[in-house]
């Protein structure tokens, strides 16, 4: 089982930069007006933000961090880790986090790693982190989860172009000894569910071919090639309805904390829809669950602490918080986690 | 597990559908009504009801509310 419970770390900051292009929902051709009114009914979502052709998840990353290391005055050659969780790399090779190392002008002893997640990958990578800065050794590191998951729908496919959006977050870890709180995981996983959100081609294993291109329809206003991302929604939800409660019961239950100790439930944004499934089977009062969808949409691993720095900032600037966190999605990959934030950095949401 | 009230809660999810559309034998997906939003609200309401959980090719599979009213209770 992995429950894990990691003492010394504290999270000093979050921050989360999305682009300013915005698209309206309603305004997509792909979703007749009637579809689009029960699309927004539905999935919550009513606009997202759209990253141009030549700006990454890591440049969102990289705006988010740059504003977080300004506000807390960290010196930069004091942060020995950044990891950047993501699937939208900048490249198949490199990696990205050595090229954020050197956008953010950090020393050479710091050590930096790729993580490749989605919806779960926020609290995932929130675990890798804080195990690395737990040993004490390391005593600051960055945090960068980030996706243009745009890039890879197809505009003209109705069941995933609507529901995502872009956007970058850098959550900032810092050592600090004998402190009473700890940070709370419970990690899972099943790859009988990985062809439920996928790219089929364009990897090793189905390599791109003259093929991969072509656009092929499997419903109406469902047209996609190879190279893009698919999602059998029904799967998708009958996996976030059952399993992202579980997750979240299990570490309540495992560490002995009560619904009522948590000042807020952020889930990672799929769809209101699911969102309100689990949180009603959960029980939890709806002003404990914040939600950014209705202007974000899905923006892969950068929901949690885009919502975070959306909906509850006021809080985390000047309150001490009990949080619980569950991402779950595309893997099939998901976990759940619990921390406390006393009073942490958290800039206005940037915009670029 | 009872086949009317499946079929009651099946007709539940709908908001324009007349409830007299709805038997056993109804072919759902042939239902003017019908649509992947719907699709969820079933999904929802058998992981609600019933404790099982179904997926998109059994939705795609099943024909009649029987169907699917098999494939929850063989689950169950």
């Amino acid at each position: 089982m992995a429950f894990l419970s990691i003492p010394n770390v504290r999270i000093a900051g979050i921050s989360a930069c999305v682009p300013k292009r915005i698209e309206q929902c309603s305004d997509l051709p792909i979703l007749s007006k009637e579809e689009s009114l029960n699309f927004i009914n539905t999935t919550g979502v009513v606009s997202r933000r759209v990253a141009d052709e030549n700006m990454c998840s890591s440049d969102l990353c990289y705006y988010a961090a740059e504003k977080m290391i300004l506000d807390l005055g960290w010196s930069r050659d004091s942060i020995d880790c950044l990891i950047f969780v993501t699937q939208t790399p900048d490249y198949i090779i490199p990696s990205t986090s050595p090229l954020l190392q050197t956008m953010l002008n950090l020393s050479e002893t710091c050590l930096t790693l790729d993580i490749s997640l989605g919806c779960s990958g926020y609290v995932y990578a929130l675990n890798v982190i804080s195990s690395l800065i737990s040993h004490g050794s390391i005593k600051r590191g960055l945090l960068l989860a980030g996706d243009t998951i745009l890039k890879t729908c197809s505009p003209n496919d109705k069941s995933t172009y609507p529901l995502f959006g872009d956007a970058g977050s850098a959550t900032a870890i810092e050592f600090i000894e004998n402190d009473d709180s700890k940070l709370l995981f419970n990690l899972k996983s099943d790859g009988k569910g990985s062809d439920v959100i996928r790219i089929r081609e364009g990897g090793f294993r189905n390599k791109a071919t003259v093929d991969s291109f072509i656009m092929s329809s499997c419903s109406e206003n469902i047209l996609r090639n190879k190279l893009q991302l698919e999602l059998d929604g029904m799967d998708v939800f009958t996996f976030g309805i059952s399993k992202a409660p579980r997750c979240v019961q299990e570490l309540l239950d495992f560490y002995d904390i009560s619904i009522d100790s948590i000042d807020y439930f952020t889930f990672h944004q799929a769809n209101l829809f699911m969102n309100e499934r689990i949180r009603k089977k959960m029980k939890i009062p709806a002003e404990k669950t914040p939600n950014s969808i209705r202007d974000f949409g899905n923006t892969s691993c950068a929901t949690i602490p885009l919502t975070m720095v959306t909906e509850l900032r006021k809080q985390l600037l000047c309150r001490d918080l009990t949080h619980l966190i569950c991402g779950f999605g595309v893997g099939l990959s998901w976990g759940s986690a619990c921390f406390q934030t006393k009073n942490i950095c958290c800039p206005d949401l940037i915009e670029i | 597990m009872d086949l009317l009230t499946f079929t009651t809660n099946f007709a539940d999810q709908f908001e324009e559908t007349e409830i007299s559309a709805f038997t056993p034998n109804t072919n759902y997906k042939e239902l003017e009504e019908w649509s992947s939003l719907i699709a969820l609200s079933i999904i929802a309401m058998i992981d609600e009801e019933y404790d099982v959980s179904i997926k998109g090719d059994d939705i795609r599979s099943a024909e009649t509310i029987e169907d699917l009213f098999t494939i929850v209770k063989n689950r169950k």
